[in-house]
């Protein structure tokens, strides 16, 4: 047997939801909050250390939009669906995005600098169309400006 | 003097915001005035006035000016900071079409600071419920408020808390609904981050009414700042004594906790809201037994969104007549909506239920963002339905909305324009409900599927006249059959618009052309050569070769070869390419 590749960490966190019911979902938020995603090799051992089916575990976190299996991008770019943004040009924004950056929706550019994801709605429509570069957001955004947004977030030497 | 606060923002629209600028302005005249130290100057986000210019807010007095240019900043700061005399000459007045009961201390207060929520009367509906009312006497009041929730469904609050409160069950539980999903709306974000204490007291007065001693706040991951605030609320909660056991010396103990949701629009249903809560995927269960006799763990379990929590406080505080007296027969209080779109105000309105669409457009919204006029309004998200013009002066309320083929949702309201086209609203909203679908049931999970796929059909030119009416026969399919409520109403954005704008869908399968110019495939470039000044910069930036020719002679677009990409449409200075 080899030691448990959870970090201590985790194991504190998982020792606080233990004895509560229903813990499931909340432990994997803190996974992800520590890693920005779950592990496979976490999710193996969170299934010893709670004594839960691997399967269970990965059931949960296929069902829900914001666990993610792969290591994210450096910055995260989320680029709001709602339907303000939606009627006011989303759908531009995203295409110039892509076409930028050259990746698909849900996924990470070749150089890892950059994760692209659509989301549903940031909850600031007056600001439509709206895009958020980690936790900081763009408002208003117009295709022209992306390049320059972008540019922001070169690679830190 | 006490200490005053300046509130500040640049309203106007499309000009360079001058906050900052007017900042330094006003520190510097205050520091002048060596009032430095009893003056703050908070630039805010939002400050409730819309192209108004400049808005200054001066608390705890409430005055508000707007369009204040330089020159005007010396006289507020001599006259009304020091002297507390009103301008009127600046003085704006809020709004009167709308009354605020739930944003009641949203933008007052600091959601923080636990004082100003005691000095705006916090916690005083609770103290006088578990001190001096019998759990019938709550349901009573709010039988007679004719509050009824605000999620969207619109069921009487007084039922379902007295549903839960005539089963025997050893540990019942009261859950807040925060798992706010509806692509544009942000109501419940609003009060959970600007008015925390009053959801906690309005989901512990339900839990003292229906003798539950646990409650949860199930709140989206999506919204950390609401989550932050309303831990901090608990805690603060907490620390005076207000929850735990025996609170405010009574026989009323209670204990709530903080339950992320995982972006999973399903999770609002309330089955699915339970099964997340449990740790578990969240598909619906079938209903019966509803949650509030077998809910949590089999417990009987009160689901409350937070809108509707939000009004318990001031209800009881001033008595169930009070609050019904707003309102409509049928519908009471007030609601409020998150007006998007294109009109010039967007933002989170509170109304008395009844007012019209018009009043809320044009009075409160300010009207049509372009020359462009409205073409309808949506209500109630992926949900609901739209409303076409000619129903503007229809008043808001439950059944209102549902008679006209939408509904109030959980408060969604976003205004079209004629550039907007009804067949791609219908599918942008089925297209959120397919992705959405847990895929437990198969009406849902295929009906919405085929759907979509005829709605692809008829925005690519390949619809047949057929389609709608098959549209219609698996809308009836998904709204019979499926398990929650999700699938149930996924057909009604579809419906709807069939409803109102068929001609929108004969043109678009007979016709093949979108008038909007919103569906790509369906729409035509010309150059237009009386306006072409052969620059070529249309030319240079068809990467597909469909334009050919050169500044002699103009240029050409060949049909056959353009992918309607749309880029010689933009980039032309002299707009001589047409679409449509």
């Amino acid at each position: 047997m080899t030691e448990p590749k959870l970090s201590e960490d985790i194991k504190k966190v998982v020792e606080k939801w233990r004895n509560k019911k229903g813990s499931l979902v909340m432990i994997l938020h803190e996974i992800q909050n520590a890693y920005g995603y779950v592990p496979r090799e976490t999710s193996l051992e969170l299934s010893k250390y709670l004594d839960v089916p691997l399967a269970q575990i990965y059931e949960v976190i296929t069902f829900y939009n914001y666990f993610k299996l792969e290591k994210p991008g450096t910055h995260r770019i989320a680029v709001c669906m709602g339907t303000a943004c939606y009627l006011k040009g989303a759908p531009v924004i995203l295409q110039e995005l892509k076409e930028l950056l050259d990746v698909e929706e849900g996924h990470n550019t070749k150089d890892g600098l950059f994760a692209l994801d659509v989301v549903r709605c940031l909850g600031c429509c007056g600001l439509a169309p709206v895009m958020m570069i980690d936790s900081k957001v763009y408002g208003k955004v117009k295709k022209e400006e992306i390049m320059n947004i972008l540019s922001e977030y070169g690679k830190e030497e | 003097m006490d200490k005053k606060i300046v509130l500040l923002k640049d309203t106007s629209i499309g000009a360079a915001d001058k906050t900052k600028e007017y900042y330094s302005l006003i520190l510097n005249l205050l520091r002048d005035h060596n009032l430095q130290d009893s003056v703050q100057v908070v630039r805010v986000a939002d400050i409730g006035f819309y192209d108004q210019g400049l808005v200054l807010k001066i608390l705890p007095e409430q005055v508000i000016y707007g369009r204040v240019q330089e020159s005007d900043l010396l006289p507020v700061i001599t006259e009304t900071i020091q002297g507390n005399k009103i301008l009127d000459r600046l003085a704006l007045k809020p709004n009167e079409k709308q009354l605020r009961i739930v944003l009641r201390n949203c933008g007052q207060i600091d959601p923080e600071n636990f004082d100003d929520y005691i000095a705006a009367d916090g916690y005083a509906a609770l103290k006088k419920v578990i001190t001096g009312y019998k759990q019938e006497q709550v349901i009573e009041e709010l039988k007679a408020s004719g509050l009824r929730g605000r999620g969207g469904a619109g069921y009487p609050t007084w039922m379902k808390w007295n549903f839960a409160r005539q089963v025997k069950a050893e540990q019942k539980y009261i859950v807040c609904n925060g798992d706010e999903g509806d692509p544009g709306a942000y109501m419940d974000r609003s009060v959970l981050e600007g008015d925390p204490h009053s959801v906690i007291e309005g989901m512990m007065i339900g839990a003292y009414a229906i003798g539950a001693s646990q409650g949860y706040f199930y709140i989206r991951a999506e919204y950390p700042l609401a989550v932050e605030r309303i831990q901090k609320a608990i805690a603060q909660a907490y620390e005076y004594g207000l929850l735990g056991k025996n609170i405010l010396g009574t026989e009323f103990s209670f204990d709530v906790e903080i339950r992320l949701g995982a972006g999973a629009f399903v999770c609002g249903e309330e089955t699915a809201l339970l099964a997340s809560i449990e740790g578990k995927r969240g598909t619906p269960q079938p209903r019966p037994p509803y949650p509030s006799i077998k809910g949590l763990w089999g417990m009987p379990t009160v689901i409350n969104n937070v809108e509707t929590l939000a009004n318990i406080p001031v209800i009881l505080l001033k008595g169930g007549a009070w609050f019904g007296k707003t309102g409509t027969e049928k519908s009471k209080g007030t609601k409020v909506f998150a007006l998007t779109g294109k009109i010039k105000n967007s933002g989170l309105i509170e109304v008395p239920m009844g007012t019209s669409i018009r009043d809320i457009v044009y009075n409160i919204g300010g009207g049509m963002l372009s020359a462009k006029g409205i073409k309808a309004v949506q209500t109630g998200g992926p949900s609901g339905g739209v409303i076409p013009k000619e129903f503007l002066d229809e008043p808001v309320d439950y059944e209102n909305l549902q008679k006209l083929g939408s509904i109030m949702g959980s408060g969604g309201m976003i205004v079209m324009d004629e550039d907007d086209c009804l067949v791609d609203i219908a599918k942008f909203y089925l297209k959120f409900c397919v992705e959405e679908s847990c895929g437990k049931c198969a009406p849902c999970r295929i009906g919405g599927y085929q759907m979509l796929g005829l709605l692809e059909n008829i925005t690519n030119g390949k619809g047949t006249n057929s389609d709608v009416a098959k549209m219609k026969r698996i809308a009836q399919a998904m709204q019979k059959a499926s398990l929650c409520g999700l699938g149930q109403t996924a057909a009604n954005p579809v419906l709807s618009t069939i409803k109102y704008f068929a001609a929108e869908y004969k043109e678009h399968i007979e016709d093949k052309k979108c008038i909007a110019g919103k569906c790509r495939y369906l729409l035509n470039y010309k150059i237009i050569s009386d306006k072409c000044k052969k620059c070529g910069l249309c030319l240079t930036n068809c990467v597909f070769g469909a334009i050919t020719g050169n500044r002699e002679q103009g240029y050409v677009l060949d049909s056959a070869k353009c992918t309607k990409c749309g880029r010689c449409y933009e980039v032309c200075k002299f707009k001589a390419i047409s679409k449509g």
